[in-house]
């Protein structure tokens, strides 16, 4: 049995620097510091140029997501969930609805799975593309970060397309989708896809073999796997340890366990690793994203919402002819619906790792509490355990590699 | 280039010293490297290829406040953050401009709650808001435009606005 490992608090380290000591020097990182990704603040205990203990410090970009979401009916908290991790809105939008459908018990098309899987795997994409242009830019390689916006700009289209928005699409409801897909998506999505790979490859031609890349990634920040279970990292992260643990596999959702793609996974558990590790992801989820293409075009047109109409609005045209359907319109648009007591915990894989979302209902028609168990904060604690013993410059690589999205860490 | 094609070969153009500053100031515009929330992935959007912001002198982010002469305030403030945007505007030099960006900044948006400031002009003068959650990068740019604008009608003498006061709270917590 190993020693446990523990995070230290910011005061842990700030107090024995004020009540005087002397051999090692207390440097604040953040909150505003162009390597943190956002508004994470870290102190460093620092001996020389080496980290020798370090705390994250979260909290600047909390925003009370989880208790908004208490005030608003069940399909109006969807919105807020779009904000929590900004980089991956239609992954927290589907772990929510995938919650709140559990609890509700009720069926989806056929045609919204397909194309809920589609959208999310392009999300995971553009994640990765984010991810990949601060992580470069983070070490210097300004040109990947322009390479990857170009591509994200073209995921960013087929949002507005299908959602009006570019990236808040909020366009997976309880229940289905908010609307059906246009005409022009599948040949937008078919050309994005057809391209993908070879622009995968030049970011590859970048990177991969660079040796100002290697020398700052390769046997940097390393994990092993026992330690990365016992921190609870997941998502890329783990997998780079040599750990092949992916939601979609283990316990599918959205009818995964019908599409044919591998888990990519690394060996060493280092920075290098974990690029290697998410730039196979991408190419996977080109792969998904191809087949989920090629059902859609043979399923056809379809509902794209549940027929539950205590769930779900009647179509318009309904309204005018039907009692029932008039009265189902304006209870869900005053009141909204209303699901049994209960509770529902919903895991998927979003870019960064198992995304949970619980879900408590007291039979209102507002959530009694929505909890998520967001990948970045957890993944988050396993810093400290990584850079002790390492270079300042080696953390600004590491915070990277991790790639923590601030807004869902501190929700 | 330009002028010259137009107008002729011109030995001489006389124009005023205010003009001259406020064009030299409108055209070197270097915004401070501040990424608060969703708003940042956009601004990031904004400066990346397709939109490239360089096109207005702006491809250089400080990521030092003192070197900074923009604040583009991209994304929610939360009452924990505040007191750390208003210490970065107080450490650029003048004369120097912000934008509220998005709604959160410009009126607290979707997040009408507990943790976050309800606009960040109760912390910071704002002088242009732009709109959307998060706005478009087209809509980041017409925002800078915009800045650039009432940059151009600026007296040299000093911004116009009174600075707001230090010794009152910034944020008032209830």
């Amino acid at each position: 049995m190993t020693e446990p490992i523990t995070v230290p608090t910011p005061q842990q380290i700030i107090e024995p620097a004020i009540s005087g000591r002397t051999e090692t020097m207390v440097l604040n990182m953040g909150p505003h510091h162009p390597s943190t990704h956002g508004v994470l603040r870290l102190v460093l205990e620092l001996d020389g140029e080496v980290v020798v203990n370090l705390a994250p410090d979260v909290g600047y970009l909390h925003t009370g997501i989880e208790k908004t979401m208490e005030s608003k009916t069940y399909q109006k908290a969807v919105v807020l969930t779009d904000r929590m991790d900004y980089l991956a809105p239609l992954s927290n939008n589907l772990c929510y609805a995938l919650a709140v459908e559990k609890l509700l018990e009720v069926e989806i098309p056929e045609r919204a799975q397909i194309a809920r899987v589609l959208l999310t795997e392009l999300q995971r994409i553009s994640s990765h593309l984010v991810w990949l242009g601060t992580h470069a830019l983070d070490l210097a390689a300004m040109s990947v970060f322009l390479y990857a916006f170009r591509e994200r700009e073209q995921i960013l289209d087929i949002f507005e397309l299908v959602s009006g928005a570019r990236m808040m699409t909020s366009y997976f409801r309880i229940g289905g989708l908010a609307y059906d897909l246009p005409a022009d998506f599948l040949p937008t999505v078919e050309q994005f896809l057809a391209i993908m790979p070879s622009r995968i490859d030049e970011y590859e031609d970048l990177l991969t073999a660079n040796p100002l890349w290697l020398e700052r990634t390769v046997g940097v920040g390393v994990i092993d796997a026992q330690a990365a279970i016992a921190l609870g990292l997941t998502g890329a992260n783990l997998r780079a340890t040599g750990v092949a643990y992916d939601v979609r596999k283990a316990m599918p959702y959205s009818g995964y366990e019908t599409y044919s793609f591998e888990i990519p996974i690394g060996k060493n558990g280092d920075i290098y690793d974990r690029y290697r590790v998410r730039i196979a992801e991408m190419r996977q989820s080109v792969k998904i994203a191809q087949q989920a293409a090629e059902r859609l075009r043979e399923l056809g047109p379809g509902p794209v919402v549940t027929p539950n109409r205590k769930v779900a609005p009647p179509p318009k045209r309904e309204i005018t002819e039907s009692m029932e359907s008039l009265i189902h319109h304006f209870k869900l648009w005053t009141e909204g619906f209303k699901p049994p007591r209960g509770d529902a915990y919903v895991s998927i894989e979003s870019p960064r790792g198992i995304l949970g979302c619980y879900v408590v209902s007291d039979g209102s028609p507002k959530p009694w509490r929505v909890h998520f168990r967001a990948p970045s904060f957890i993944n988050l604690q396993s810093l400290a355990h990584m850079a002790k013993g390492r270079l300042v410059a080696d953390l600004v690589a590491l915070i990277a590699s991790l790639d923590p999205v601030l807004g869902e860490v501190d929700r | 280039m330009g002028i010259e094609e137009k107008a002729g070969n011109l030995g001489i153009v006389t124009t005023t010293l205010e003009t001259v500053v406020n064009w030299g100031r409108t055209n070197a515009m270097w915004p401070l490297l501040f990424g608060l929330a969703c708003c940042a992935i956009e601004m990031m959007g904004a400066q990346a290829s397709n939109y490239d912001l360089s096109r207005f002198g702006m491809e250089l982010n400080r990521a030092s406040p003192r070197q900074a002469d923009l604040m583009i305030v991209a994304g929610r403030v939360s009452r924990k953050m505040a007191p750390v945007v208003r210490r970065l505007y107080d450490q650029m030099p003048e004369p120097k401009w912000v934008i509220a960006m998005g709604d959160c900044a410009a009126c607290g948006g979707i997040f009408n709650n507990y943790a976050i400031v309800q606009g960040v002009d109760e912390v910071v003068p704002v002088d242009v808001y732009v709109a959307g959650c998060p706005p478009r990068p087209e809509a980041l740019i017409d925002g800078i435009m915009m800045l650039h604008q009432k940059v151009m009608r600026e007296k040299i003498s000093g911004k116009k606005e009174a600075p707001i006061r230090l010794d009152q709270p910034l944020v008032q917590v209830k």
